[in-house]
């Protein structure tokens, strides 16, 4: 259960509308049923009263669309920030990626969002109602007779069980209480993976990626990729595809994209949140920042604007390359 | 498996000839590996010609169905395909496929009719091929009018096509323009839907336009203009194709494929159309 | 009607497995159902339905369509088509059922596509009633009911057995060399089952979706609607609608160098992409919206102009459970359909 409401966050919009401050705000669209929320651009006050919503589904991260809105409005833009969603908002500030002065971000706390798939799996399907009470969710089913009760922490979305941070590290105004950055155990499952033999991980990614369908939504909504015009997307660039020639082509799509976001990643888990296919792809951006993390000591993207991503960063101190095989030799 | 024909499967082509028609122009002569033409077609249809390792791509038939010994295409340099082929020399095998789309109503509704053909640039190509089949059953049609434009005199497609054959028929009256004035030239200067308002054409004969989709549109808004009804004129559209039958989804505006129900369209069915083309 | 405990599945499927590739849909790692081959010790999915549309088994997402040798300026064309043996495609539920004849009107018209004609005289469809559908589904809308799922062979499940009648002459083969393992039986189960269906039908939330505002020679009314901005204001561009949609068969052709020769493929594609009408000198559709237009338009307005008012969406819901920004054909027809939507 989110501390913060629906009603407070209209009644905030409402005021930012009223008073001039922004001319349009980015939020969550009311679905058709209470957890399929759209994200909206909202003009007016009548607007955000009928189809702004705010509940445990709110997963989307803003930030990548503020790229194409703020190009599109006059004035300025409200946009509601999840600590998570801020390190995004950072890291294209530092990619030039769109106006600050176009946006006013509001940032709000998180309690950690649902997974819809994990509240089915225990309620079963044909969902008719779902309500939050505490850090209970009452899921009303067309089977079961009476509503099932579900803890919220059982049906966590992986990337908030794991999350990184409750801090905002951007906005212009906050609501609610701030929090901290949140030692998390995020990269047991890169240590989990870096444990295997390599025929052992080959077969874990094999098996993953064997399900990849190339709808390319986990880079449609990556806040790090931004490009104008993906190589993917480029016939001239003799790997364009929609699908692959073979087995291996595919999971290159995937290392590749992996590797055009190292640095830059703020391991916001849209990738994985999206994928209709339940790949884990996040785990091979965590890999890369953890990678970074113990080569170039700590770095977390996105944390300020302006940074410099070690990779892109070099100090007399940095890694000889030869140290970074060695240690791959360790690990394999 | 062999035994069962798909349109997707083609057939080989070699080509015989290349002809430098225009600074980005080549005219390919097209015909099956034991000298034959690969298929018949009616003028106005397309085929599909492909690369092996570079791609296909979908390309007017620019010679006449009545020449029974090849095809020809008038082919522009702009892509990956059309890059290729004009690098290629004559003995080179390419693919071919079809015919495909929708033929010019020649035989009914042009039939017996004064016929105007009013073309831009390689908007020729198209043309070429249904001015050329007119020409051969000369007693069929009325008066025939041709406007040809281009950048240049250097751009005009065909030109000695059309200065020693074309405008050397009886009843046929071939108007050329340039867009800008050039040395040793001429002939008229202006683009060609001005040019169109200028020879003021009655309005009791069929037109056919191809060309630059800002020339159609202008040429379209002066014919109706000076009184000529969409019903009267036609055109062709040109779209991305794969497929070539209506099936890969890729030219599809409103409830038509381009590569099927086209190219050939009257101008008052692309109104039906939603203006995506 | 011959029915068959469900004790006694496996040996079914054995049985079936003799003479035919058999696919079923079987839990994957991610805990989402899949087509898989059945091999001994596969187990059936309890799944509602599978996150790829059995779409696949005609239209695989990628197939060789020939090859080509090059040698200095002569070229080869291989034919690589090959036999087919008979495959069955075992609890295919209704809605996927009626998109194969969606596909059909596509890929077997004039000229018929011999890949998919190949494939699609093969195999063999023995469908699934849905006891317990989703409050995603939405095939009733399309004239679909889960309880008589068509097929060459219908089967409904029950807790205790499974229960089979064949409506087509294959299905009637198939059903007769199974007939040691089944055993005749009246329709009380299956019409109980039915009555069931229907009553859990009446309690969908998308129970009441029209498409009246929506079918052939509404090009001009809809087109221009002011709400598309609005609809695909978000919408990423990515190809997962597309790609899970049992109904969408938009394909690119391609070539790949093998290095040792030209292999033409094709593959699907999807009208979201935004080259998927660019052009060497444009592109038709420069915007989000616009792509997004079409694929709802071909769905809901183009495809029945040209099938005698067939709408191309089967309500199975897998874009409503699968868009990453939870926009869908739901929504769209309720908000362009206004009133005649609700």
């Amino acid at each position: 259960m989110q501390k913060i409401t629906r009603e407070q966050l209209i009644q905030k919009a409402s005021e930012l509308l009223e008073n001039g401050t922004v001319s349009a705000v980015l939020g969550w669209g009311i679905g058709e049923f209470d957890y399929d929320v759209t994200p909206t651009v909202f003009s007016t006050v009548e607007e955000l009263r009928n189809g702004f919503v705010f509940n445990d589904f709110c997963g989307a991260n803003f930030s990548k669309y503020l790229v194409k809105k703020t190009d599109k409005i006059e004035g300025k833009i409200l946009v509601f920030l999840k600590p998570c969603d801020t390190y995004s908002f950072n890291q294209l500030l530092t990619e030039h990626r769109f106006d600050r002065e176009k946006v006013y971000a509001v940032g709000i706390p998180c309690e950690g969002m649902a997974d819809i798939a994990k509240v089915k799996a225990i309620s079963g399907d044909g969902i008719a109602a779902i309500g939050s009470n505490g850090d209970k969710l009452t899921v009303t089913t067309l089977y079961a007779d009476e509503p099932v009760v579900i803890a919220a922490n059982d049906v966590l979305a992986e990337r908030c069980i794991n999350c990184k941070s409750k801090k905002h590290v951007a906005y212009d105004e906050l609501m609610g209480e701030e929090g901290e950055v949140i030692e998390s155990n995020r990269f047991d499952e890169v240590a989990r993976l870096e444990a295997m033999t390599a025929d052992e991980r080959f077969a874990f990614w094999q098996n993953e990626l064997s399900r990849c369908i190339r709808c390319n939504a986990c880079r449609d909504a990556c806040p790090a990729c931004t490009c104008e015009k993906c190589v993917f997307d480029n016939p001239n660039s003799g790997v364009e595809n929609k699908s692959p020639a073979n087995e291996f082509e595919e999971k290159l799509f995937h290392i590749i994209r992996a590797y055009h976001v190292a640095g830059r990643c703020t391991d916001c888990g849209e990738c994985s949140r999206v994928c209709p296919q339940n790949i884990p792809l996040h785990l091979l951006n965590r890999k890369f920042i953890k990678d970074m993390n113990d080569f170039y000591g700590e770095y977390q993207a996105g944390a300020e604007v302006g940074s410099r991503a070690p990779l892109v960063d070099y100090t007399t101190e940095d890694l000889e390359p030869g140290e970074v095989f060695d240690r791959r030799e360790n690990n394999a | 498996m062999n035994n069962i024909n798909d349109t997707l499967i083609p057939k080989i082509g070699v080509i015989t000839d290349v002809r430098i028609d225009t600074p980005d122009i080549k005219t390919f002569r097209v015909v099956t590996p034991d000298g034959k033409k690969a298929f018949d077609h009616k003028p106005g249809q397309c085929a599909m010609l492909s690369v092996p390792g570079v791609g296909e791509a979908m390309f007017s038939i620019t010679s006449s169905p009545t020449n029974e010994e090849f095809m020809e295409f008038s082919i522009k340099k702009c892509g990956c395909v059309t890059d290729w082929l004009h690098q290629a020399e004559p003995g080179q095998q390419i693919t071919i496929r079809g015919p495909y789309g929708k033929p010019f109503p020649v035989d009914d509704v042009f039939a017996g009719k004064d016929l105007l053909f009013i073309a831009g640039g390689v908007g020729l190509a198209p043309l070429r091929s249904v001015i050329n089949y007119c020409r051969h059953y000369r007693d069929r049609y009325g008066k025939i009018d041709i406007v040809y434009g281009s950048r240049s005199k250097d751009d005009l497609l065909d030109y000695k096509e059309i200065i020693e054959e074309w405008a050397t028929d009886d009843g046929v009256n071939v108007h050329l323009t340039i867009d800008n004035p050039q040395e040793g030239w001429d002939g008229h200067v202006g683009f060609v839907p001005t040019y169109v308002k200028e020879l003021g054409f009655d309005t009791n004969k069929v037109a056919v336009l191809c060309g630059p989709p800002i020339m159609i549109k202008f040429t379209l808004d002066g014919l109706c203009e000076i009184g000529f009804d969409k019903t009267n004129v036609y055109t062709t559209l040109e779209l991305r194709m794969k497929c070539g039958v209506g099936k890969c989804g890729r030219c599809n505006v409103g409830a038509k494929y381009v590569c099927k129900d086209g190219p050939v369209f009257r101008c008052d069915e692309l109104e039906e159309l939603p203006s995506e083309y | 009607m011959r029915k068959c405990s469900l004790e006694k599945i496996n040996l079914l499927f054995k049985e079936i497995a003799k003479n035919a590739e058999l696919y079923l849909p079987q839990d994957q790692t991610d805990g989402s159902a899949a087509y898989k081959k059945w091999e001994e010790g596969s187990v059936w999915s309890n799944a509602l339905n599978t996150v790829r549309s059995p779409k696949d088994f005609f239209f695989p997402q990628t197939e060789d369509l020939m090859a080509f040798k090059t040698e200095g300026k002569n070229i080869e064309v291989i034919d690589t088509r090959k036999a087919l043996d008979d495959f069955v495609i075992f609890g295919v539920r209704a809605c996927d059922v009626k998109s194969f004849d969606i596909l059909d009107r596509v890929f077997l018209s004039e000229p018929v596509d011999s890949f998919y004609a190949l494939r699609r005289s093969h195999g063999v469809i023995i469908s699934l009633a849905c006891s317990k559908p989703s409050e995603t589904c939405f095939c009733k809308t399309f004239g679909i009911n889960p309880a008589e799922p068509t097929g060459d062979i219908s089967a409904w499940k029950t807790e205790t057995d499974i229960f089979f009648e064949s409506n087509t002459q294959k299905g009637k083969e198939l059903l007769e060399k199974l007939s040691a393992l089944t055993e005749e039986c009246d329709d009380t189960a299956v019409v109980d089952q039915k009555a069931k269906i229907d009553a859990i039908m009446q309690k969908l939330p998308l129970k009441d979706l029209k498409t009246d505002a929506f079918g052939g020679g509404k090009t001009g009314e809809l087109f221009n609607a002011p709400e598309w901005d609005e609809l695909s204001e978000a919408c990423l561009g990515c190809g997962t609608c597309t790609f899970v949609c049992p109904t969408c068969q938009c394909y690119d052709i391609k070539d790949f160098n093998t290095g040792n020769g030209v292999i033409r493929f094709r593959c699907w594609d999807s009208c979201m992409y935004s080259d998927f009408t660019k052009m060497a000198h444009g592109n038709n559709r420069l915007t989000q919206k616009e792509r997004f237009r079409q694929r709802f338009m071909h769905k809901l307005v183009y495809y029945p102009e040209n099938n005698d008012g067939l709408f191309s969406c089967v309500g199975c819901g897998r874009c409503l459970v699968k868009c990453p920004i939870s926009m869908n054909i739901v929504k769209v027809m309720k908000k362009i359909g206004g009133k005649k939507g609700e």
